[in-house]
């Protein structure tokens, strides 16, 4: 018993993941809110400097004030990151349905399109893509849902393949109710359930994919504030200017370790179980 | 002879704040059989586990007396427990599927039952598992020994499971409903099994829901409810003039020969009043299902008027599920016809195959696999009233009807199967049935997942819903005292054919065929005052 209710009641660093998240959103959705000034507006005179109170996080290399730059970068990254998902779930699932409610010829065909997806190291994957599509924002997000959409694909169509056979489904067939009317109210959300968890830790990855894409160039173009573009940015004055590195580096691993926590804390509240 | 084995005083148990077991004394002398009876939840298996030292983590227990062997076993480590387990104590639990490991052949299983207490050679071992698994009746136990429990019957994995709890000689066996789970000739055989060790001066500590299955095997009887025993003594004296009101209760409860006609559940209701059978709803003609090469229906056909019970009676196995997938037109036969209300299932299009469910309702042995897990009883009973057509804003109206018939409460609703009880669950499965206003409801092994007060309760209101509504119903069960109650006629299945069919009362008092003969034989009865002693078996 007391086992269930600690899962049922958050500990801090839940508590610590929402509030930071909840800040992050806000940043994204009203950049102004948080900051006043602009992140792109350059001051040469204030080139690289430390963390001061007129610039909390340090400047650039072009005097930018770094910390107006991330709570702005929060926007393009957590739009990646969810337009990634997105785009890969939707993919996912017509797959995954397809392949589970179809025949063996559908279901052993395109599990084995999504097996070599998956052979494949993901970023040489994302590259290939972009070398097609030409570098870009949009491209990146198409690049990285592309290998993100088996892993969606493989949970939907495993969950199907086990719900469509459940005694409810049987009962509502004998009912009388619609195929159609089936896979949409009893078939589709109940396989969906283990997805929603595994989305949102999956956010996580796409923010940090989009982000790597940026730092190799690939991604947002500078003067854009994103994160890994301005992590990439941050690299020449390491040595010199650890903190135009750093902080964005920060606020991506910030990112990623609160959407984590509270997408395990989401997962062990639907399971009903401690993981 | 009368050598205490087990001395249980004033025994409590406490999982959190709910106490199970409050105030449990138990004795069992050498080489007698005691019989602790109870539904689910009453703490009867609670009590038994704490004989083995098995109550779990998180339980509170005390009692003021417990011996086990005449030592003192309240302060018992966890290695006296051990070696209590196996050598003193042999404990058969109830589902032998999921008691064996999967990946050991059950030869590895029972050796391992040996090994940590005696030192032997392999050689030794393998003799002594072979000759375990005879005394337990398992066919060429050879074989058997390098087989995995998947490719073992129901009845021989009991068997084996029986055999690894005798590999070390205890004292003492307790069997958690050890038959629970098994068809009637299985369960017979099981218990003349237990009944064989007993004879060898095993005692025996029998768990079970089932008042008739103990009533041949034990001396003793206890009868447990809310974790407190309210009635124990001689089993004649307990079976035959119970004093408690719930021993009564449970008493009326067994559907059988002698209840059939009447309630078994003391609610008041009308009696059952059967009109005169209406059109054929179900003709079933020459029905053939072949799975893989195997056939599991070959050549049955049956007919069942509207207002009747027809009765399935057969072992797992015999094709009966496969038949009512047949009759739901879940199921395509590879040869044969059936038609519902007139209209055959062949050749029918989606959309009016849809419309002749409606009058083909279905109700499982197990409800909740039946339900959505999201979906709460409000959204299950509408989603049934959409199919049958009624139109949005009189469907709340409607489910609360619904349930009034089943009687269960408007505050049901919002609930999930999930927080509701197993008699619970099957009423909303019934209401759910009945919300497209079928003529027929196939009922699959409906009450078997269920406690015998429950069991009785379902079986009234099933009754009570034929008297009302007219509607027919293909009952399918394995329980024969339940068919009998509840059927007007009658058809026995075997390895896919209806071996023998017609009137309940002249099929259960006249059987034609063997294996309806072999069947009713072996029934577990309560009790006859005027009983010959019980048959007895030499081991092979």
């Amino acid at each position: 018993m007391s086992r269930v209710r600690e899962c049922r009641t958050p500990r801090p660093g839940v508590w610590g993941a929402a509030v930071f998240l909840v800040l992050l959103i806000a940043a994204a959705v009203f950049p102004g809110l948080l900051v006043s000034g602009d992140p792109n507006g350059t001051d040469m005179l204030a080139a690289l400097q430390g963390p001061t109170a007129d610039h909390p996080l340090g400047t650039d290399a072009n005097g930018r004030d770094l910390l107006t730059r991330i709570v702005h970068g929060a926007r393009p990254s957590l739009l990646a990151g969810l337009g990634v998902t997105a785009l890969s779930i939707a993919a996912g699932t017509v797959i995954g349905l397809a392949a589970g409610l179809g025949g063996r010829i559908a279901d052993e065909t395109l599990m084995r399109l999504v097996d070599v997806v998956l052979s494949i190291p993901t970023l040489m994957l994302a590259l290939l893509v972009i070398t097609i599509t030409g570098p870009g924002v949009f491209n990146t997000v198409l690049a990285i849902a592309f290998f993100m959409v088996p892993k969606y694909a493989r949970l939907i169509r495993t969950q199907v393949a086990v719900i469509r056979r459940a005694g409810f489904v049987e009962a509502a067939t004998s009912l009388g109710l619609t195929r159609v009317r089936i896979v949409l109210r009893h078939i589709l959300p109940n396989a969906f359930q283990p997805l929603l968890a595994l989305a949102t830790i999956e956010v996580g990855a796409a923010i940090v994919a989009v982000a790597s894409l940026s730092f190799l160039g690939l991604g947002a173009k500078p003067p854009a504030p994103e994160w890994g573009a301005m992590l990439a940015g941050g690299r020449d004055y390491f040595s010199v200017a650890w903190w135009v590195a750093v902080f964005p580096g920060v606020a991506i691993t910030l990112t990623v370790l609160s959407i984590t926590v509270l997408g395990r804390y989401l997962q062990r509240r639907l399971e009903g179980r401690p993981a | 002879m009368s050598e205490e084995l087990v001395e249980l005083t004033g025994l409590t148990v406490e999982f959190g704040t709910t106490r199970v077991v409050k105030g449990v004394s138990l004795t069992v002398r050498s080489g007698e059989c005691v019989a602790l009876v109870g539904e689910s939840g009453s703490g009867k298996s609670v009590t038994a586990r704490t004989l083995l030292g098995l109550t779990g983590d998180g339980a509170r227990v005390k009692a003021e007396t417990l011996r086990i062997g005449g030592r003192d076993a309240t302060a018992f480590t966890e290695r006296q427990w051990r070696e209590v387990r196996g050598t003193g104590i042999g404990y058969v639990l109830q589902d032998a599927l999921v008691s064996l490991d999967p990946l050991r052949t059950i030869g590895k299983e029972v050796a391992e039952a040996i090994r940590p207490y005696r030192t032997a050679s392999r050689a030794d071992i393998r003799k002594r598992v072979v000759h375990l698994l005879e005394a337990v009746g398992v066919p060429e136990p050879e074989v058997r020994a390098s087989q995995y429990p998947h490719e073992l019957s129901g009845g021989l994995r009991q068997r084996a499971l029986i055999a690894s709890a005798i590999a070390c000689d205890p004292v003492l066996l307790i069997a958690d409903e050890p038959t629970t789970a098994l068809d009637v000739t299985v369960q017979a055989q099981i218990l003349r099994l237990l009944g064989l060790r007993k004879r060898t001066g095993t005692a025996l500590l029998l768990i079970s829901h089932d008042l008739a299955v103990v009533a041949e095997l034990a001396d003793r009887v206890l009868v447990m409810k809310d974790g407190v025993i309210v009635e124990e003594g001689a089993t004649e004296d307990v079976l035959t003039s119970p004093r408690h009101p719930y021993t009564r209760e449970l008493l009326a409860a067994v559907p059988g020969e002698h209840a059939r006609g009447t309630r078994l559940s003391g609610t008041p209701g009308v009696p059952q009043r059967r009109g005169e059978p209406g059109e054929i709803v179900i003709e079933a003609r020459d029905l053939v299902k072949t799975f893989k090469g195997r056939p599991a229906v070959r050549e049955v056909s049956f007919r069942l008027r509207a207002g009747e019970t027809l009765g399935l009676v057969g072992e797992s196995g015999s094709g009966k599920t496969t038949t009512a997938r047949l009759v739901l037109g879940l199921l395509d036969p590879d040869a044969g016809s059936v038609e519902i209300d007139g209209h055959d299932w062949r050749g029918l299009t989606r959309a009016r195959k849809r419309e002749l469910r409606r009058h083909i309702q279905v109700v499982y042995q197990d409800p909740l696999s039946s339900f959505d897990p999201r979906f709460n009883v409000r959204r299950i009973l509408d989603e049934a009233l959409h199919v049958g057509g009624e139109p949005k804003e009189s469907r709340i109206d409607r489910s609360v009807e619904l349930l009034e018939q089943v009687g269960l409460d408007a505050s049901i609703l919002e609930r999930r199967p999930l927080s509701l009880s197993g008699g619970q669950r099957q009423r909303v499965a019934i209401a759910r049935a009945l919300a497209p206003r079928p003529r027929v409801i196939v009922c699959d092994e409906p009450v078997s997942a269920l406690d015998v007060s429950v069991q009785a309760q379902v079986l009234d209101l099933l009754a009570d819903l034929q008297a009302d509504l007219g509607v027919a119903y293909l009952f399918i069960s394995h329980h024969l005292g339940v068919v009998r109650h509840v059927s007007d006629r009658v058809a026995v299945m075997k390895d896919g054919r209806i071996v023998e069919t017609g009137d309940v009362e002249s099929v259960f008092t006249d059987p034609r065929h063997d294996y309806t003969r072999e069947l009713i034989a072996a029934v577990p009865r309560l009790p006859d005052p005027s009983r010959a002693a019980v048959e007895e078996e030499v081991p092979a």
